[in-house]
């Protein structure tokens, strides 16, 4: 093997597939019984950059070589850049010696365009069929779905990969005709409409027939890009509620624009990125699937924005406080779960606890609660309430002014608001 | 009265301590390992003679009151010798033995929410080790690896590498504690080895030969995959505090 020059594949690839923000591993349920390697189910981050985003897989890209020409993508066809492509068997090499050493959980392989949707997909499927069928390998395989593959070959994928991909790009259509007019929403559509209903046949089928083969048992996710368009929060965070609910999508990652190239349709260059916004986007992705929340609570037409100086839930709070305080020895855990500064975890450690006898702020310090918020929501067995009759904003002041945002320092546009 | 128990350090002699304290019907007590004691003169010491016996009751009667899975995370806890967390854990066992119902999980009562923060961060400390482990792939095909973690949790370790690695020898080694683990493709087994032989110059030379070119390409990666418009120094050191990163092949 030539070292210089597959390290210099290593980095030209690595580069470019790194905006793609998904790095899970967890999820699927591929045991090692083959005594072959490895096994997919634990979800490890086995290293961090130095921006802080976690590294899983082993995220590159077949090719960057592509055909279409994305405004927003370092990929794009009129983009002067390096141009490479690895082999199968490099991608195979890579991903083995690599998880040997535990430095990955896996792999996540995405593409540029080669020829046509087929002739790219066709070869990420070679990979991952290489993988699991030669080096009996059990680790964790993502595949981007090529938007335009066949059945035939989306169906192969899911016979090998963990999870597969269809990026969006754009929240909504509008803004992807705007900065990918040869891209088509309708073929991201298609291909996840046809995944989520082999998934739940496939499912059924497992049921039956225990012998039957996993099929993509870690599901499907998607990504936006967030801030090249001039959506709202509202607009973003209703398109991942409809393809949540309508595609079983087990995550939607909210990918906060990188300016990479200078286009009179983006955002200028020295824009810095959205980081913060891209955060609340993610804690209320958070509410939306593990705390009951609708989607409609978080943002509606009267707030299209989610506040950038609170969190989500402090923010509904404030908007709903004929809701509390509520008795954290009395009230129904869905009720526990809703107070800003009270965590899953501490939801349900209260709610165990409290049947050994009831608590006070103290204990509830303890437990983990965040009482520079939740303290003005709730009561407990302790004579001092805080809420007193402040209003919403009084209650925003107090809380503001005794924490400070891990962000501030990082954003120079958050400084800028003050 | 207070009265301080001296005892060996093993699960079985903290066991004992317990029979004692219930036998002497000891109210006020602190206890100690053996090695810490230092006499104070008007302090009343028992010392504790580890007894199989008098710990295989005490555990008989833990086993009544608590499932399985409770009884190994009280282990792993000893076992991962916290500094001065004996006394949580007796003052854990007795809450226990003194309440007529199950209060494992009442998180009120001081003892079993430190108990709790104790597991949490033993399963911290053994969640790290399974993502920083690196191994490093020998002349004679075992791939080796040396970690130094902040409390004792190699024993815990051997399952999640065992089920990874079937098909490849390996070695985990606990530089602090001076023992390591070894699967040699069909089970597990601790070893010690003398490092005080091997020069670490000569170190290089156990490896393969491909070792050094996947060790680059990781580093390279490592600097491909980082986006500095997104810098954030501070998020970074979170995850990965510096004590690790001798061991870490991308930070070295």
């Amino acid at each position: 093997m030539d070292e210089k020059r597959i390290i210099e594949k290593l980095n030209i690839l690595a580069d470019a597939a790194k905006y793609d923000v998904s790095c899970a591993s967890s999820g699927s349920k591929r045991k090692n019984e083959n005594k072959g390697l490895g096994n997919a189910s634990n979800g490890i981050c086995h290293t961090y950059t130095e921006d802080g985003r976690c590294v899983s897989l082993l995220k590159i890209l077949l090719t960057n070589h592509c055909i279409f020409d994305c405004a927003y993508c370092v990929s794009r066809s009129s983009n002067d850049i390096k141009r490479a492509a690895f082999t199968v068997q490099e991608v195979v090499d890579l991903t083995i010696n690599f998880y040997r050493r535990n430095y990955i959980e896996g792999l996540f392989l995405s593409s540029g365009i080669f020829k046509d949707a087929d002739f790219t997909m066709e070869r990420l499927v070679r990979v991952a069929k290489k993988l699991r069928t030669e080096h009996k390998f059990n680790g964790y395989i993502h595949l981007k779905s090529i938007p335009g593959a066949s059945d035939e070959l989306m169906r192969e994928a899911g016979l090998y990969a963990d999870r597969l991909s269809v990026n969006l790009e754009m929240p909504t259509e509008e803004g992807l005709k705007l900065l990918a007019p040869e891209k088509n929403r309708q073929d991201m559509i298609q291909p996840m409409g046809f995944l989520k209903n082999e998934i739940i046949l496939r499912t059924e089928e497992k049921t039956l027939f225990k012998k039957a083969p996993i099929f993509a048992p870690a599901g499907q996710s998607t990504q936006v890009i967030v801030g090249a368009t001039p959506e709202t929060d509202h607009q973003v965070l209703h398109t991942a509620n409809h393809f949540y609910k309508n595609f079983n999508l087990k995550r939607v990652y909210y990918s906060g624009y990188v300016p990479v190239i200078s286009d009179k349709r983006l955002p200028d260059l020295h824009t810095s990125v959205p980081m913060v916004r891209e955060n609340r986007l993610y804690q209320a992705d958070w509410l939306m699937r593990f705390y009951g929340f609708q989607v409609n609570e978080i943002v509606n037409g009267q707030n299209p924005h989610l506040d950038l100086d609170i969190d989500p839930k402090l923010s509904w709070g404030l908007r709903n406080l004929h809701v509390f305080p509520i008795d954290i020895n009395k009230a129904d855990l869905q009720l526990i779960l809703r107070v800003p500064g009270i965590g899953l975890q501490s939801a349900h450690k209260i709610v165990s606890a409290r049947l050994f006898g009831r608590l006070n702020w103290d204990q509830l310090k303890k437990i983990g609660v965040a009482l520079n918020r939740a303290k003005y929501f709730i009561t407990c067995h302790s004579p001092q309430f805080e809420k007193r009759d402040l209003t919403g904003t009084a209650i925003k002041q107090y809380i503001l002014s005794q924490s400070q945002s891990k962000y501030l320092k990082n954003s120079v546009t958050q400084l800028n608001l003050f | 009265m207070m009265t301080t128990l001296v005892y060996d350090g093993s699960f079985e002699g903290l066991l004992t301590a317990v029979f004692e304290i219930y036998e002497h019907k000891l109210q006020q007590v602190k206890i100690q390992k053996w090695e810490w004691l230092s006499t104070a003169l008007f302090e009343d010491v028992i010392k504790i003679v580890t007894d199989q016996n008098r710990a295989g009751r005490v555990l008989q009667g833990l086993q009544q009151r608590l499932a399985t899975a409770s009884m190994q995370r009280l282990y792993a806890i000893h076992m991962a010798g916290f500094d001065g967390e004996d006394a949580t854990i007796i003052g854990y066992i007795r809450y226990i033995f003194d309440s007529k119902i199950n209060v494992e999980e009442d998180y009120g009562n001081k003892y079993v929410l430190r108990m709790a923060e104790l597991l949490r961060m033993i399963r911290r400390e053994k969640h790290r080790m399974e993502a920083f482990i690196r191994f490093q792939k020998l002349q004679d095909e075992t791939f080796y690896s040396a970690i130094e973690p902040d409390f004792n949790v190699l024993p815990l370790l051997g399952k999640h590498f065992k089920n990874r690695y079937t098909d490849q020898k390996w070695i985990i080694y606990d530089m602090r504690r001076n023992y390591g683990l070894y699967y040699n493709l069909h089970e597990l087994e601790f070893i010690t080895l003398d490092f005080s032989t091997a020069r670490p110059d000569n170190v290089i030379s156990t490896y393969t030969e491909d070792e050094g070119l996947y060790q680059n390409l990781w580093k390279n990666y490592f600097n491909s995959v980082n986006i500095p418009a997104r810098k954030n120094t501070k998020l970074h050191m979170r995850h990965i505090p510096k004590r690790y990163w001798r061991f870490l092949t991308e930070k070295i």
